[in-house]
């Protein structure tokens, strides 16, 4: 077991006692709130982790290094800022890709930015988007992201 | 038959991979073999902390009121104004969409144009569940320098609108 899942088992096990000692009612509550959330993501994720499994072994992690990796230059980034402001994939789902990415070679500049833009910048939800905000106002955000996307992955990778 | 397929097509996956997994077993077929092993891995890795992510964000989820800070929230400016749409944000969930109905509310009360782009770059970047699911792949690490370095960034894009949008009409629709 990584030392992540003791942490994170460790903590929950504290709170929820803590949480019990306080309102019982309460903490069911939670305790079925949080297997719910669990139970909503689990078959989207399980789907993920399976594509994933099979797209690291058909991608060999000499092409990955060569596009995504720290040598990869500007060419990486653009690729990473591109597809993650163009690609619509929940959160919690991006991360197992990421952490394959890493692992096959690709860079943290790369793998920041992928993360960044597509959180922050949405190119699918645009129309939504304007319908909020208006159309100059939702391309500025948009754009103002995707330049702090970059930024942020440059930084990343300058710090790790 | 359309209704049923409707029912089971998100498990579609699933069960072709179940499927793929028994038939490289039975036959030996060694890709088949290398990609269940890493599919194994990454499911333990999953299961070892996922559930417990989502017990902790649950019980944060019961004992700190979102709905109280939402009401408390709007006119307040300066460093305060900033950290209660930073903290509302972080305890939200879902994707950046679902953060627009959010900013049309704030925008309604009041809050100023920094403020609501403040919240859509915090709800984007700093949400809780996410940060626990990012520290358990990615690391405590790069979670750290990552919403760091992200943090001055969007607070600096709202200060930008602000000064962009100061006397252009700005509004947020309600849809």
């Amino acid at each position: 077991m990584s030392t992540n899942a003791i942490i994170y088992i460790a903590v929950c096990v504290v709170l929820v006692i803590i949480s019990f000692a306080f309102n019982r009612q309460k903490t069911l509550m939670g305790l079925k709130r949080g297997w719910n959330m669990f139970k909503n993501i689990l078959v989207p994720f399980l789907t993920i982790l399976i594509l994933v499994s099979v797209l690291l072994y058909l991608i060999p992690s000499s092409i990955i290094s060569r596009y995504l990796g720290p040598d990869s230059g500007a060419i990486g980034l653009g690729i990473a800022a591109v597809v993650g402001s163009i690609t619509l994939i929940p959160g919690f789902i991006s991360y197992p890709i990421a952490a394959g990415l890493i692992k096959q070679g690709a860079s943290y500049t790369v793998v920041a930015t992928f993360m960044t833009t597509l959180m922050m910048v949405g190119v699918v939800t645009l129309p939504l988007e304007i319908k909020y905000f208006g159309k100059r106002v939702a391309i500025t955000r948009n754009m103002l992201n995707f330049v702090a996307a970059v930024i942020i992955g440059l930084v990343v990778g300058l710090v790790l | 038959m359309k209704k049923y397929f409707k029912k089971i097509r998100p498990y579609i996956t699933l069960l072709v991979f179940a499927v793929f997994i028994l038939v490289s077993f039975v036959f030996q077929f060694q890709p088949g073999k290398t990609i269940t092993a890493n599919f194994t891995d990454s499911l333990i890795e999953m299961i070892t902390f996922i559930p417990f992510l989502f017990i902790i964000v649950g019980l944060f989820d019961v004992w700190v009121p979102k709905e109280k800070i939402q009401r408390h929230i709007g006119q307040e400016s300066g460093i305060k104004g900033i950290g209660i749409v930073i903290l509302l944000a972080m305890l939200q969930a879902g994707p950046l969409y679902g953060a627009f109905p959010v900013a049309s509310m704030l925008y309604k009360k009041g809050a100023s144009i920094k403020n609501i782009f403040i919240y859509l770059g915090a709800f984007a970047s700093l949400k809780i569940p996410m940060l626990g699911i990012e520290i358990g792949y990615l690391g405590i690490k790069f979670t750290l320098v990552r919403t760091l370095v992200s943090l001055p960034l969007f607070i600096g894009i709202g200060y930008l609108m602000e000064w962009y949008l100061k006397d252009k009409n700005f509004v947020v629709h309600e849809l």
